[in-house]
């Protein structure tokens, strides 16, 4: 399978008279670190509901984990892992009733969750935490569990909404590390973030402006081409330009 | 007199020490930032001392008023901006600010001069719905509404958090307009690299401060030796440099990873090593500390 596992043409979404997102066009490869990047207002969010089978597109065309964003939102649900910012696991359940309910949720037997759940918690060097309540997990351990349970139902893809917001920077660094790891086992990883050395750790990097993508290239060509020292100037850069307000 | 002053503050919640025996001093007309991330305390410490909550130990004062007997004063003389969106989402903007100026006994008229750089950017949606406000709008209309009683003390909690890094600047820009009129500013953020906006900052994690210092110096105080690395795979680098001589820690830091070493590390046999495991194109130079480098040797003592 080596086709793109996002490609989009001319991704529309109009809200009466606005149009939040403006016919994108791009490709993920398969086990990429992807950076979607933009300023306030831009059209993230609503671009990446459309990418997560959240919403249907206006108009335009494309596939994600190999379904149809305009008509197979369903599917897609189902064949993606997601973590938003704010960390979303059951504090009252314990780390392995976690994982049962959100294997359960995707769909798995009961014999594929346990040996899946197992197979996690050993990689994560976690497995003496098993009947721990998350609850009582330091904020570090949380989200590295939220992280491998969006990818229990071993997902080609994983989309992480600003997953690192408020976390203290070894913690960070940790997570960044995760994501690492999981993409070079072959799972593609669709980030945002607003700290810009974060931008520096993907594949490749889209920078968003005005419901546009106005930039795509790997940090180093983006560097080059905006003839800046950092990703944050490249940032700055184009998101200066914004006409729309915030 | 110092604006704000801080003697052992204490405060728990249940078994959660949220602050932990917190000292510190600010001058009055100071831009004095709390840098940590969540779980630091910065919010018990705003809740504190904008007299919301009572302490368990210790004392503060506010313009030498104390935060428990003279809360009355207090609220007077200080301008509070929580890091959840606070105001009325059904009340129009110019009806928010109203609000808060009749909260005050004030009108919005007798402190225009002063809101007037932050609310001109919004007053052309002023009938507009605060809720229907877009997150920089909303942040904008708080600080003006927390500015309408012209206090002598400022405190924003978190204010540029989830805020792209354009605006997050020109938020700055405002703080330091507001600073060359005098007031004081006690501002928080979970960005390291919005130190250098203060004058004086104080890291915090779990509850405590770890230092306290003016971004500037806290930088030279770092006392290691820094090298920044960089490779064609920057994964597998990660894990090689680990195993190298003389690498006492080696973590992602933007384009290259930071690397903090011992006596024993030497460039070329590091560049040897890293090549042999399978990295190509290796470069390693001597890294200038940031205040994250600081911040990540001081949680790890």
């Amino acid at each position: 399978m080596n086709d793109p596992i996002i490609s989009v043409r001319k991704l529309t979404k109009r809200f009466g008279d606005f149009t939040a997102v403006n016919a994108i066009s791009f490709d993920v490869e398969r086990g990429e670190i992807f950076g979607f990047l933009g300023a306030n207002g831009a059209g993230k969010t609503t671009a990446m509901r459309m990418l997560c089978g959240l919403s249907f597109p206006t108009s335009g065309s494309g596939r994600v984990a190999g379904f149809d964003v305009m008509r197979e939102g369903e599917k897609i649900k189902r064949h993606i892992g997601y973590m938003s910012q704010r960390f979303s696991l059951y504090n009252d359940l314990t780390v392995w009733e976690n994982m049962q309910f959100f294997a359960g949720i995707y769909g798995m037997s009961q014999r594929e969750s346990i040996a899946r759940s197992n197979e996690l918690l050993q990689r994560l060097n976690f497995a003496a935490e098993k009947d721990t309540l998350v609850g009582s997990l330091p904020l570090g351990w949380k989200q590295k569990l939220s992280f491998v349970i969006a990818t229990i139902h071993n997902p080609g893809i994983v989309f992480l909404d600003e997953p690192t917001g408020g976390v203290d920077p070894i913690t960070r660094r940790q997570f960044w590390e995760l994501i690492y790891e999981a993409a070079d086992s072959g799972t593609t990883i669709f980030v945002t973030t607003h700290y810009m050395d974060e931008a520096e750790y993907c594949s490749r990097v889209s920078i968003m402006v005005d419901g546009e993508v106005r930039a795509l290239d790997t940090p180093a060509n983006l560097k080059k081409q905006f003839a800046a020292e950092t990703m944050d100037e490249v940032f700055r850069t184009l998101a200066r330009g914004a006409k729309r307000g915030e | 007199m110092a604006a704000i002053e801080v003697h052992n503050l204490c405060k728990r919640y249940g078994k959660v020490t949220a602050l932990d025996h917190l000292s510190f001093t600010v001058e009055k007309g100071e831009l004095f930032g709390l840098i940590g991330p969540d779980g630091a305390g910065k919010t018990t410490l705003f809740r504190l001392l904008a007299t919301l909550l009572n302490p368990d130990e210790g004392s503060a004062t506010v313009e030498g008023f104390d935060i428990v007997g003279d809360y009355r004063e207090i609220r007077e003389i200080v301008g509070y901006m929580p890091g959840r969106f606070s105001l009325y989402q059904d009340l129009s903007v110019e009806e928010n600010l109203d609000f808060f100026a009749a909260l005050f006994g004030t009108r919005v008229a007798d402190a225009y001069e002063l809101i007037e750089p932050v609310y001109k950017q919004i007053e052309p949606f002023k009938t507009r719905r605060a809720g229907k406000l877009s997150g920089g709008m909303k942040q904008k209309l708080a600080l003006s509404c927390a500015l309408i009683h012209r206090p002598k003390v400022l405190f924003l909690d978190e204010p540029t958090t989830g805020v792209d890094a354009v605006s997050r600047s020109e938020f700055w820009d405002m703080l330091s307009d507001l600073k060359q009129r005098g007031i004081t500013i006690l501002v928080s953020t979970p960005y390291m690299d919005e130190a250098s906006r203060c004058d004086r900052v104080a890291l915090c994690n779990e509850g405590r401060i770890l230092t306290i210092d003016t971004p500037c110096h806290i930088v030279e105080n770092f006392d290691k030796r820094l090298y920044a690395v960089s490779g064609d795979n920057m994964f597998t680098l990660l894990n090689v440099s680990r195993a190298v001589s003389g690498v006492v820690e080696c973590y992602p830091f933007g384009s290259a990873h930071h690397i903090v070493a011992d006596a024993a590390f030497n460039e070329n046999e590091f560049i040897a090593q890293a090549t042999l495991a399978g990295v190509r194109n290796v470069d390693v130079y001597p890294a200038e500390p940031t205040i994250e480098d600081v911040f990540i040797n001081l949680m790890k003592q």
